[in-house]
């Protein structure tokens, strides 16, 4: 019989524990790709943040270990540190990257630090139940901003790929979505480059992965890549905000 | 057995803590077990600044002095802080350039060197400090004199070795004073 | 015998790590220690090593997280209000079961606090600090030499027992310089089947973790973690005693307090006073043993602390409250003097 599905080899077989709908095990499946593409899993090692992807450690093949919340990046920089022939990346969400573990990752951007971050942005806590993240939208109705998020009482959502392009530090920025094919496939293409750059020795790459949150949104599946496509990419464009190597590599 | 307790102090700048190393060097290359200790953090930064270095034939204590048995005074606000802590019997010896003041106290012998003028007339003006410890050196029997060049190649980043002559001549004039 | 240099207290800890095979060190600045980052940012790089100063404590602990899941020697150091945003980080390596070794150069506190000499986070270091149910082998140097030979020490018995080692140090042995010398270090080295280094497709993959979502998982985890911590309990306190032979009156005091403590028992024993000195070298695990020998021939106990009487319940818990136990103390970065410890003796000794 022909084969015309196969699980990635950087995944394990357990069960996903996300909900119905949740993106997160197609971004799952774009790293692990991106691992099998390249042939990494052997030297790869994972770090997993607090939050939806908190148990991401068995999902993954490859080595992983557990970060507190937000500081993926502060880990995942000592373990560079230590195995700088290793490949290392981070999968985290929008509040433990852009809230609580802002500093480490301005600053591992800062350092150039040659490390690879998944940054899942779906606008909202999920693991905690819907509340308010530092990507929320304006007027976004969540748990902790029952009355939708006023940005006169609790600020503007963070555009994370825009702040850490205006840096000298890191190397690729890339912003993509997964609520349609094509945009799927283009995913695909950022993430194997963020990995690409850290075998290449190039530095800190990261990838915003515009998402979904069903459950939280309080929206079906279908809806909810809609309301993406809808609101979330007119306030988060996707784009490439930073590729050092770009010009460089046209000029060859 | 005997144990020296010497208190340097003075103000930031005026190489209080390099003094004491010196002392704490002499103490080790003469086989001294030896401790020093200076005062840390801003008070450092142009406020008073003082060091303690214990010479001992035992193992040192406490390395923090209460009662010294000789008391450096570069300045007179560190004279006036430390000169009721002297031990009866113990030395004094006084920046006299720097400080007007006299001692009243009776029981402790004191020594007044106008050091700062000394370093200066001598051309090493930053050297007041040496001066006063090569008077240290005369009164207290724990070290013996000889033997500075060495000491202080102990501890002298090689880069700065053309210091080494000139602190040698400091610490003589202070000894011959 | 090697060779004698003059070395500062905190200097002594940053080369023998080295020489302890330590080529990772991960900091922050803060006084008193920092001639510790210093030290290292300097030598490093000249033997092969990474010295690295994060954006902040809690950044710092957390690179020496992911360097011990490597099964890499690593360390930070730091000061008190440092050692607090630290505390995350130590609970989850404590957690993970990864070895690491983390300097406390105390300071006054609580809060800001000041920067004088301290040893108020007995506490926080023996007691927990961070959250849940865990220890950390605590080692509390009274001398410059210590503060190598500890440090050492201290990167042994992590790897050893999978746990922090922490020099708790103060102010006072950081900045000061004594004689010492290196005797060549004796490393361990033990197995690390459970380091981060790539599965290179051998093996399954390792995961280095402290979520344990089933309550009956996690509290599996804390037994298994107890048995191994009752076995540091049995085999690894450390003590000195001083004069303690024929002692009547029994100081208890770590770090920079014994030696005040001693200087007070040489002039107590010229007044014809029996007292002697019990120094703990581990504060944990606690020299119970000592203590409760000695409650059986002294009557009573001092204990002398740079704080408001912190180690004090220890002793009263090792001794099992058989005689009295006083406190002689300083705190917020005062250091008591002999006389006073004398005061204390003499009081103890007529049973005041």
């Amino acid at each position: 019989m022909a084969v015309v599905f196969e699980k990635p080899k950087a995944l394990t077989d357990a069960v996903l524990h996300y909900c119905p709908g949740c993106p997160h095990g197609i971004i799952h499946r774009l790293v692990a790709q991106a691992i099998d593409d390249l042939g990494i899993e052997g030297k790869t090692i994972g770090v997993a943040p607090v939050g939806c992807a908190v148990m991401a450690y068995d999902y993954f093949a490859c080595d992983m270990i557990e970060a507190a919340h937000g500081r993926a990046p502060a880990t995942a920089t000592g373990i560079k540190r230590c195995k700088p022939d290793n490949i290392v990346f981070t999968y985290q969400g929008d509040g433990d990257l852009a809230s609580i573990g802002m500093a480490e990752t301005v600053h591992a951007a800062a350092r150039n630090e040659n490390i690879t971050i998944i940054f899942v942005n779906n606008a909202i806590y999920g693991m905690t139940g819907g509340q308010m993240a530092p990507t929320s939208l304006p007027g976004q109705v969540t748990q902790t901003s029952p009355y939708g998020r006023d940005v006169n009482h609790c600020g503007w959502p963070i555009k994370v790929c825009e702040m850490l392009s205006t840096l000298e530090g890191p190397e690729y920025i890339a912003r993509v979505a997964v609520n349609n094919v094509k945009n799927v496939n283009q995913a695909r293409k950022a993430i194997k480059k963020a990995f690409e750059n850290q075998i290449n020795g190039k530095g800190f790459s990261l990838v915003e992965v515009v998402s979904a949150c069903p459950t939280n949104w309080g929206m079906t599946p279908q809806k909810a890549l809609e309301w993406v496509e809808s609101d979330m990419l007119p306030y988060y464009p996707i784009g490439v905000y930073k590729d050092r190597s770009a010009g460089k590599e046209e000029a060859k | 057995m005997k144990t020296t307790q010497i208190l340097i102090a003075g103000f930031g700048g005026q190489g209080v803590l390099f003094a004491g190393k010196f002392l704490a060097y002499k103490g080790l290359v003469q086989n001294k077990q030896v401790s020093w200790l200076p005062s840390y953090g801003p008070e450092m930064r142009g406020g008073t600044a003082n060091c303690s270095v214990i010479l001992s034939d035992m193992p040192v204590g406490s390395p923090i002095i209460t009662t010294p048995d000789v008391l450096v005074a570069m300045n007179l606000p560190s004279l006036q802080k430390f000169v009721d802590t002297v031990a009866p019997g113990g030395k004094i010896i006084i920046d006299s350039t720097l400080i007007d003041a006299k001692v009243e106290r009776t029981d402790v012998e004191v020594f007044y060197i106008p050091a700062t003028q000394m370093a200066k007339d001598a051309g090493f003006a930053t050297l007041a400090n040496m001066i006063l410890t090569g008077k240290v050196l005369k009164e207290i029997s724990d070290v013996a004199y000889e033997g500075n060049k060495e000491t202080l190649e102990a501890f002298i980043p090689a880069k700065k070795a053309n210091l080494i002559e000139v602190n040698c001549q400091a610490l003589q004039l202070g000894y011959d004073y | 015998m090697a060779e004698r240099v003059l070395m500062k207290g905190n200097e002594a800890i940053a080369e023998a790590a080295i020489r302890a095979g330590c080529r990772h060190y991960f900091g922050y600045p803060i006084t008193p220690q920092t001639e510790i980052a210093a030290y290292m940012a300097k030598k490093m790089p000249k033997i092969g090593g990474v010295f690295l100063q994060a954006e902040s404590e809690i950044a710092s602990i957390n690179m020496v997280y992911g360097a011990a899941a490597t099964g890499t020697r690593v360390m930070t150091s730091s000061s008190s209000p440092g050692i607090s945003l630290k505390a995350e980080g130590l609970s989850y390596i404590a957690g993970s079961d990864v070895p690491a070794l983390v300097v406390n150069v105390q300071r006054g506190g609580p809060g800001l606090g000041g920067i004088q000499p301290s040893q108020s986070d007995y506490f926080q270091a023996t007691k927990g600090g961070g959250h849940g149910d865990y220890r950390m082998i605590v080692l509390a140097p009274a001398s410059v030499q210590e503060m190598a030979s500890l440090t050492i020490k201290g990167f042994n018995l992590a790897d050893k027992y999978l746990m922090t080692a922490m020099i708790l140090a103060d102010g006072t042995i950081g900045q000061m310089m004594e004689p010492i010398s290196f005797e060549d270090a004796e490393i361990e080295t033990y197995e690390k089947p459970w380091a981060l280094t790539g599965t290179e497709g051998k093996r399954k993959h390792n995961i280095v973790n402290s979520l344990y979502l089933k309550p009956d998982e996690l509290e599996k985890k804390n037994f298994e973690r107890y048995e191994r911590y009752k076995i540091v309990e049995e085999n690894e306190p450390m003590w000195e005693e001083y004069m303690m032979e024929d002692a009547e009156i029994c100081v208890v005091a770590f770090g920079i307090a014994s030696r005040v403590a001693k200087n007070a028992i040489v002039a107590a024993r010229a007044e014809g006073i029996k007292v002697g000195l019990i120094r703990p070298i581990t504060l944990w695990p606690f020299p119970v043993k000592p203590l409760k020998a000695a409650a059986d021939k002294v009557k009573s106990f001092i204990s002398v602390e740079l704080n408001m009487g912190q180690m004090i319940e220890d002793v009263r818990l090792a001794t099992e409250c058989k005689r009295p136990v006083t406190l002689c103390n300083r705190a917020g970065g005062m250091i008591p003097s002999p006389e006073q410890v004398l005061d204390s003796i003499r009081k103890a000794q007529k049973g005041e």
